[in-house]
């Protein structure tokens, strides 16, 4: 009772004896367990030897000889470090291009007037809504075409442009007052240069958090790269882990499945562990990706 | 308007001298201005043209190819291309398997939406104020947001494994007989759907919570001083406040319910008997393993167009939230 009476210290004194927010406290705490169960089971059965047998792969409680046996076998049948190399190159390859673009488009939006701005503006947002995903099939061919097929650039060029970016940027940038650019501009500063020099270093927190989401959505993207990668040794991580799971499924082998999901999951939930403030108030201002 | 008005009247005043120079001198100056205002508007245009080249290939361009990938057919994969008109979506329209993936997402969309929208709300109403422990439980229901759907699928593939799986050990001894969760044509569309409210919940949790900054502390202080209790002050306070998040979160969860089907894909392939197969998996199905590209587009046609509706809403929330140009 003391420690209910602690969280509920700065509640308005009028709600302290109230029931029902308590009784919603305990739901949501309940819940909260519930929600770790299956990361608690990979990592358990990520440890757990072969030996234990299939009757016990359910058990929550860990094992008493805990085998690095699973984690071995997964690094060892799948690829996983070529995965994890080719999802790293096709996180940064997007991100940096969209950096480039949603910097220039973000500024053009913040700070010039332009005929057709009102009309720029909604082709722009016309992107948040046709998610890239339902377009799979005329962007695979446009991707053929290009000669980009089971490529890594094929997987990315889609991303290229973001109109999320370039909303977050211009807000960025209309916060910095103009005095600063004004001040650069008597000084003979060209426009890229008040850009790179002025705009681009005090927006810093928009790109990182413009970074968190572009990398995590990316990091997790599925469908489109199975469309578009052939070859085995492009295959990103969720690809990787998808035909990994199909093989391991068949022989049984959880264990080791548990392990190759750790080895995806595990890069993301320890940045976000460690920057945990950082990617929600990301995913807040996220909306659609 | 008003001018036009203004010429006109000029014009009944001196009708022999004005007209030729009326009609010219503007011209001219449309035109000059035409031009001087498109050299003032080259540097925005450079800046966006990066952006618009992709966007024109990627977005602009991918919706005319399905408009006219739709309106053509080939007889074999090697084939050459002939135009059906709408022979592509009326075959698509006929076709059991779409109506029967339209029917699966309409139920899907329901059945994740409201139950993650209902627990999201819970959570957030639960967790608002700030301090350690809170933020911690806000940190175990945000983790499965940022784990790929096929990762999550690999671990409930194993949960709801027949007998040995981890929902059969533990639950399973309570219910009389075991359900083959993802095997049984009348289960397994919903065992999909908990993986869904298990990932997204989380997710939905943080719009809410930035939602409920919003609700002003003191109108919360005069419900407590006229004696409201925890429903009404939800029911009368709360809830109205949030009403552009529901929006929002609904819209959010609409559209993940016909794009974030990734499970369908690593977990049931459509199966069993087409009982998990969704719009976006029918898609990848008739391009991907019948080479179909001509029903592939027109079913992704027909997608396109049932979103619009929801587009238009979400247009309308989503100018307001970024300000208009």
């Amino acid at each position: 009772m003391k420690l209910i009476d602690r969280l509920y210290k700065d509640a308005p004194l009028a709600t302290r004896g109230e029931i029902t927010p308590k009784l919603g406290f305990a739901l949501t705490v309940l819940l909260a367990i519930v929600w770790l169960i299956p990361f608690l089971w990979m990592v358990v059965a990520t440890l757990r030897p072969a030996s234990d047998g299939i009757n016990a792969m359910a058990e929550l409680m860990p094992s008493l000889k805990p085998t690095l046996d699973n984690v071995r076998d997964a690094w060892e049948i799948g690829d996983f470090p070529r995965y994890t190399i080719n999802t790293t190159i096709i996180c940064t390859g997007i991100l940096l291009v969209q950096f480039v673009t949603i910097t220039l488009a973000g500024f053009a939006f913040a700070r010039l007037d332009f005929a057709g701005k009102t009309l720029i503006f909604y082709l722009f947002l016309m992107q948040l809504m046709l998610v890239p995903v339902l377009l799979i099939v005329p962007n695979l061919s446009l991707v053929a075409q290009l000669g980009l097929y089971d490529t890594l650039t094929g997987v990315m060029m889609p991303f290229f442009a973001s109109a999320f970016g370039t909303f977050l940027m211009r807000q960025a940038f209309e916060a910095i007052p103009t005095e600063l650019e004004d001040a650069a501009l008597i000084d003979g500063a060209s426009l890229l240069q008040r850009i790179r020099h002025i705009y681009v270093p005090l927006s810093m927190p928009s790109f990182s958090a413009f970074a968190i989401i572009s990398v995590t959505s990316h990091w997790n993207d599925f469908l489109w790269p199975l469309m578009v990668i052939n070859s085995p040794d492009k295959r990103p991580l969720t690809v990787g882990l998808s035909v990994f799971t199909k093989t391991a499924e068949g022989t049984q082998a959880w264990g080791t499945i548990a392990a190759g999901t750790l080895m995806v999951v595990a890069p993301l939930l320890v940045v976000f562990l460690i920057f945990q403030k950082r990617f929600i108030s990301s995913f807040v201002t996220s909306g659609i990706k | 308007m008003r001018s036009i008005f203004g010429r006109h009247e000029m014009s009944f005043a001196e009708p022999a001298a004005l007209p030729v120079a009326t009609s010219a001198a503007p011209r001219l100056h449309v035109l000059k201005r035409f031009t001087s205002s498109f050299k003032a508007s080259l540097p925005a245009y450079l800046l966006l043209l990066p952006s618009l080249i992709f966007l024109a290939l990627f977005t602009y361009g991918a919706m005319g190819r399905v408009v006219i990938d739709a309106l053509y057919q080939r007889a074999t994969p090697k084939a050459p291309v002939r135009f059906v008109g709408l022979d592509n979506i009326s075959a698509v329209l006929a076709d059991p398997a779409f109506t029967g993936a339209v029917v699966n997402n309409l139920i899907y969309a329901v059945g994740t939406a409201v139950p993650s929208i209902a627990l999201a709300l819970l959570f957030a109403l639960a967790l608002a104020r700030t301090h350690a422990v809170n933020s911690a439980l806000r940190a175990a229901l945000f983790l499965p947001v940022l784990i790929p759907m096929v990762a999550a699928s690999a671990l409930f593939l194993f949960i709801f494994l027949p007998n040995v799986g981890l929902l059969d050990y533990y639950i399973g001894r309570l219910l009389p007989v075991l359900p083959n969760w993802l095997g049984d044509p009348d289960i397994a569309l919903y065992a999909i759907m908990i993986i869904t409210i298990w990932k997204n919940a989380g997710y939905y949790m943080l719009f809410f919570l930035a939602g409920l900054q919003a609700v002003p502390e003191d109108v919360m202080e005069a419900a407590h001083l006229d004696g409201a209790g925890p429903y009404m002050r939800l029911r009368h306070i709360i809830l109205p406040e949030l009403k552009p998040t529901f929006l929002f979160v609904t819209v959010i969860a609409i559209l993940n319910a016909v794009t974030q089907v990734d499970h369908v894909f690593v977990m049931t392939q459509g199966g069993p008997s087409n009982s998990t197969n969704l719009v976006l998996f029918y898609i990848y199905q008739q391009a991907v393993e019948h080479y179909d590209i001509g029903k592939a587009s027109a079913a992704t046609l027909l997608t396109l167009a049932a979103l619009m509706g929801l587009t238009a809403l979400s247009f309308r929330t989503m100018a307001n939230r970024e300000g208009g140009p």
